[in-house]
């Protein structure tokens, strides 16, 4: 599998969806049937904004994280590709 | 603030919805939590139960468990089914497997977003049979190998533990493995007819403590719906024992109720005037009792520990389940009736009333197959010191010996 990493290209898999709560989001993929809890609104921006850029990178500068942070944001990341939250783009991701 | 803390000051719409369909059944339950049996007139129509999907998928409520009664007797069951999962609304029901014929095993093997949960509650047909009634063992075994042949992957055993099957874990263990299934299993409640049946099938102390040991022994392969929050205070008292989930009662702020006339209730082991917190039809739609009833903002509110407060278990256990304490008369910020702790019993030796049935649509005459959950008592163990009565003897209390 793909792994994350700051410079390799990532969006939503086409079957998750997305449901905003106060703490963050809830992030459902109706495939694997698995309900993940997105715990930051930060990392819901972040996932929302990675279909609109050509790296990880770009999705945490846009979203107005902290380089100091970007390496935690990278394994939260790598959590939701393990369960095909996110996908590589390319291979069957949205766009 | 932790995810925990978010949950309990409820969600804007539930994680976990349960629909009770109808209140139809083709068994009769000792301990049906729903009092099921008769199908009530009101219940809602196709177009109401689309609606219903409509706005759930409005809402994104991902998924819904589906029970009733027994779902698949509506005749309009797998139209429903078809119809929330066009519309983004997973399903999961329960069923006692009646409708389960290979042909349809082959439908749902077929279909996505689609799970399908068996109940049994004994691993065999004696122990099962007795509370759910006679062939009812036959009929669940007969769907889960229908799915298994059909190709259908990953169906659910779901399994009440009680005091007579918490001696069959294995054996449960083994009927799912041989199917392909996963095991559930969940708490039995003193709910709608489980009031009647509760004192004698509620797990004793120590089987609570064996499943509890099971339970951390194979949990990892093993759903339990987030039930046995209360056996957390087996742990440490840091909460370390705690059992995969959530570990708080959810009731209004991630869970609720949906029965089969449209009311709303805080969760699907409270069917009762007391947690009713509206209807979808009269009360301007599921939304809208979802997000402002009253009696939900009340279960959003921070609770206290009550007589639990000083308990060193309490942030273990956050005080056990509200329908359980209700349903036994006791009060709802005290100990669990199943108190791990042992503060239970001690609630329960003392002064109570448990409440008064709230809807019921038990049949009025039971069928021949309807469990008799009726141990006949043995002769006396100490009759033969008694002495022995004349054939003859006409005083109506000859023989008796009081103590």
């Amino acid at each position: 599998m793909t792994a994350v990493s700051l410079d390799s290209a990532w969006a939503l898999s086409p079957s998750v969806a997305l449901r905003p709560e106060p703490f963050g989001a809830l992030a459902y993929h109706f495939g694997n049937r698995k309900l993940t809890f997105l715990k930051r609104p930060e990392l819901v921006a972040v996932v929302r904004a990675l279909e609109s850029h050509p790296d990880v990178r770009g999705a945490l500068v846009a979203s107005g994280v902290p380089e100091g942070q970007h390496a935690a944001y990278v394994a939260a990341l790598s959590g939701l590709a393990r369960t095909d939250m996110i996908r590589p783009v390319g291979q069957g991701a949205r766009r | 603030m932790k995810l925990v803390e978010h949950f309990e000051l409820g969600l804007d719409a539930p994680i976990c919805l349960t629909w009770e369909l109808t209140y139809a059944c083709n068994l009769e339950c000792a301990h049906c939590l729903s009092s099921s049996g008769r199908r009530d007139p009101r219940e809602l129509s196709t177009e109401q139960c689309e609606a219903v999907i409509d706005e759930l998928q409005r809402m994104q409520v991902f998924y819904v468990n589906i029970g009733g009664g027994e779902p698949t007797v509506r005749p309009d069951f797998w139209h429903l089914v078809e119809y929330a999962v066009a519309h983004d609304v997973g399903v999961k029901f329960s069923t006692n497997g009646v409708r389960l014929t290979p042909e349809r095993a082959r439908w749902l093997a077929a279909s996505d977003y689609v799970d399908v949960q068996i109940s049994l509650d004994g691993a065999t047909a004696e122990v099962n049979d007795r509370v759910r009634g006679t062939g009812s063992y036959d009929t669940a075994i007969t769907a889960l190998r229908n799915l298994h042949e059909a190709g259908f992957r990953d169906a659910k055993l779901s399994v009440v533990c009680t005091r007579e099957n918490i001696g069959q874990l294995d054996e449960f263990k083994a009927i799912a493995d041989r199917f392909g299934a996963t095991l559930r299993l969940t708490r039995l409640r003193p709910s709608g007819r489980g009031a009647d049946v509760w004192d004698e099938l509620h797990p004793l102390p120590e089987q609570q403590r064996e499943l509890y040991d099971w339970l951390v022994a194979n949990g990892d392969n093993v759903l339990t719906g987030d039930s046995f929050f209360h056996l957390a205070a087996f742990g440490p008292e840091d909460g370390s024992g705690a059992l995969p989930g959530l570990n708080l009662c959810g009731a209004g702020r991630v869970v609720c109720l949906i029965d089969p006339v449209g009311d709303v209730y805080a969760c699907p082991f409270a069917i009762h005037d007391q947690f009713l917190a509206g209807n979808v039809l009269t009360d301007g739609g599921f939304d809208n009792v979802w997000k402002t009833s009253s009696l939900f903002q009340e279960l959003r509110e921070p609770q206290t520990g009550g007589a639990c407060s000083g308990c060193a278990h309490y942030d273990s256990c956050r005080g056990g389940c509200m329908a359980a304490k209700f349903f036994t008369g006791l009060p709802l910020d005290g100990p669990d009736p199943e108190c791990v702790q042992g503060y239970g019993e001690t609630a329960l030796a003392g002064a109570r009333t448990i409440p008064a049935v709230g809807q019921d649509h038990s049949r009025s005459a039971p069928s021949r197959n309807a469990p008799v959950l009726l141990t006949l008592s043995r002769r006396r163990p100490d009759a033969e010191l008694v002495p022995p009565v004349s054939a003859c003897a006409e005083s109506p209390l000859a023989g008796f010996a009081p103590n």
